[in-house]
């Protein structure tokens, strides 16, 4: 069976749960190889997680110079396996670095890319929903190796037991002339929420809130829910809440089981960003808001008593 | 300082876009069409660089006719001169190969030190062109930045993504791609504007490129569209009005559909 490769994303010696979506999908093409490149001794940390989840073999490409660099150093590694094992597929999560990582390897490889594919078939078919859902496109790259950047959140992992073989292989040494040498890194913490883009239930807040004091109350609810906290546009070039946060065209696209819009009115640009989401509850003061064209459950009022209100009824449904 | 500022038109984010029936790319003609935002801060990059020493800003683009607006704006603003690629058969190509046309197009203009360029548009969202020309010219690529310094033949950025930020150093040439907190683009005057007139524009083709129809655009792309259909639209369900137990009935219709 063919080898497909996937490049494992991981944060201080833990795995991200997009990994394992990964895997999940290549084993619908062949075996899948996880690819690890770290510093020393960071394999030895996800193999069993990565074993757990279908993966044949790991290979090992690990360096003090993984880190030092962008994006080269798992660019070189990947271009080198895909030279040695032709796979049909390389996986990349479809984040800021893993966006580049993909598109420099197709570069290099003169593969097709697909960028940011929500589902995938046997067949290399694989599924994009673009302009914020409003489309469902089926692509697939007419070369050998297609290079796939997954969205995470797409499917549901599955277990799965692979031999989870690992072999070192051979980190080329960079070439300080092509390459962009990185110092100072400083992870975005996120502190005990969920990720946006990873998270089951998303309450976000808009405009109406009003404030970034207000935004305590978004929060609130956010955490009876265990969810992340998402914000609007208007209320993020408001200032009331940091940037990253940010739900719609021009930021975060999510599409979690539930979606909380607290004081958002719903302009097509914060609706690129979650329409996808299985449930939506929406709760602003004017009965004409856009959002309520989509939500599944909306209430007319205010959400400094209702969100407050909807915490309470949470904490005693849950203790 | 020989500077090239990659700029984009696209369709405006605030109205409904849609893909043509006929080979499955983007409708750009039925939507309103603008100069990227994030292109702008690029383009002001390199005019702050221009004004603090010497460069020649020339900006790039890749489209059809309508991008003359977007070259208008980024002369106007202050950059000197323009290239744009316009050809049909460029129509429908992939990331792949646009990065291999701008390659082209950036060695027109001469010995270039600074590729700029935004971080993402919003139209096609690959978020890595950039880092995808500079694989293509063999240079670093120093990407989302939200500070910049050139110096002593060496570009310096503060890099800030969702996953964190760093500080990332290459020797020129390099390709930098801007974030949107690393300026605030100036409005042309009507100076600028007049001046914007007289600036020289090349426009070129693909046969200019050395390039021939069958490496770019839809033939030349490595990535095929098979088909696209527009998501069921969701109707809106419920709605009530809040009489002192909004949150109450929000808690018990999420009971219902096992969300809590």
């Amino acid at each position: 069976m063919a080898e497909v490769l996937v490049l494992v994303d991981h944060v201080d010696g833990e795995i991200k749960k997009n990994t394992y979506e990964m895997l999940t999908a290549a084993r619908r093409l062949g075996e899948p190889s996880a690819v690890v490149v770290g510093t020393p001794g960071t394999a030895a940390k996800l193999a069993e997680g990565l074993a757990a989840h279908g993966a044949e073999k790991i290979y090992v490409a690990e360096s003090d110079d993984a880190v030092n660099y962008l994006s080269t150093p798992q660019v070189d590694a990947l271009a080198a396996l895909v030279e040695r094992v032709s796979p049909p597929a390389v996986l990349v999560a479809a984040g800021a670095d893993g966006r580049e990582v993909a598109g420099r390897l197709a570069v290099r490889t003169n593969s097709g890319w697909l960028n940011d594919v929500v589902d995938l078939d046997g067949e290399r078919e694989g599924t994009h929903s673009i302009f914020g859902g409003a489309f469902t496109v089926s692509a697939r790259a007419t070369t050998d190796t297609a290079v796939i950047s997954w969205r995470g959140g797409s499917i549901e992992p599955e277990e799965h037991a692979g031999a989870g073989a690992q072999e070192t292989v051979d980190v080329p040494a960079i070439d300080e002339a092509t390459s962009a040498k990185v110092s100072n890194r400083a992870p975005i913490v996120g502190g005990d929420r969920p990720e946006l883009t990873e998270a089951n239930v998303v309450v976000a807040g808009g405009r109406g809130v009003g404030s970034a004091d207000n935004f305590s109350v978004v929060e609130t609810l956010a955490d009876s829910l265990h969810a992340a906290v998402g914000a609007s546009r208007a209320a993020v070039d408001s200032g009331y809440y940091p940037n990253q946060f940010q739900v719609g065209q021009t930021g975060k696209t999510v599409s979690p089981s539930l979606y909380i819009a607290l004081g958002i009115s719903g302009a097509i640009q914060h609706r690129a960003g979650m329409q996808t989401s299985k449930t939506i509850v929406a709760v602003n003061k004017d009965p004409e808001a856009p959002i309520f064209e989509i939500a599944d459950f909306g209430v007319v009022g205010d959400l400094f008593s209702i969100s407050p209100q909807l915490s309470e009824e949470v904490g005693k449904r849950s203790s | 300082m020989n500077i090239v500022v990659l700029i984009k038109q696209v369709p405006d984010t605030w109205s409904e876009r849609t893909l043509s029936d006929s080979d499955k790319t983007l409708d750009r003609a039925s939507t309103d069409a603008v100069l990227d935002e994030i292109n702008e801060r690029a383009v002001e990059e390199a005019l702050k660089i221009k004004e603090a020493g010497d460069a020649e800003v020339t900006v790039l683009t890749v489209g059809p006719d309508r991008s003359t607006d977007a070259i208008r704006k980024a002369l106007s603003m202050g950059a000197d001169k323009a290239v744009h690629v316009n050809d049909e058969a460029l129509h429908g190509s992939d990331a792949v190969t646009t990065a291999k046309v701008l390659a082209k197009a950036v060695g027109t203009v001469g010995e270039v030190d600074l590729v700029l360029a935004g971080n993402e548009a919003t139209d096609g969202r690959s978020g890595a062109v950039p880092a995808m020309l500079g694989e293509v010219l063999g240079w670093p690529s120093l990407t989302h930045a939200n500070a910049l310094t050139v110096e002593n033949g060496t570009a310096t950025v503060k890099r800030e993504t969702d996953e964190g930020t760093c500080d990332v150093t290459s020797a020129l040439p390099a390709v930098v791609s801007v974030g949107e907190k690393i300026n605030e683009p100036r409005y042309p005057s009507f100076k600028g504007i007049m001046a914007a007139k007289k600036k020289p524009v090349s426009a070129i083709g693909i046969a200019d490129l050395g390039l021939d129809a069958g490496e770019v655009g839809l033939a030349g792309s490595l990535t095929q569209v098979d088909s696209f259909a527009p998501r069921p639209p969701k109707s809106g369900g419920q709605k009530v009005e809040d009489e002192g137990d909004g949150g109450t009935k929000i808690a018990e219709f999420l009971v219902g559909q096992k969300l809590i």
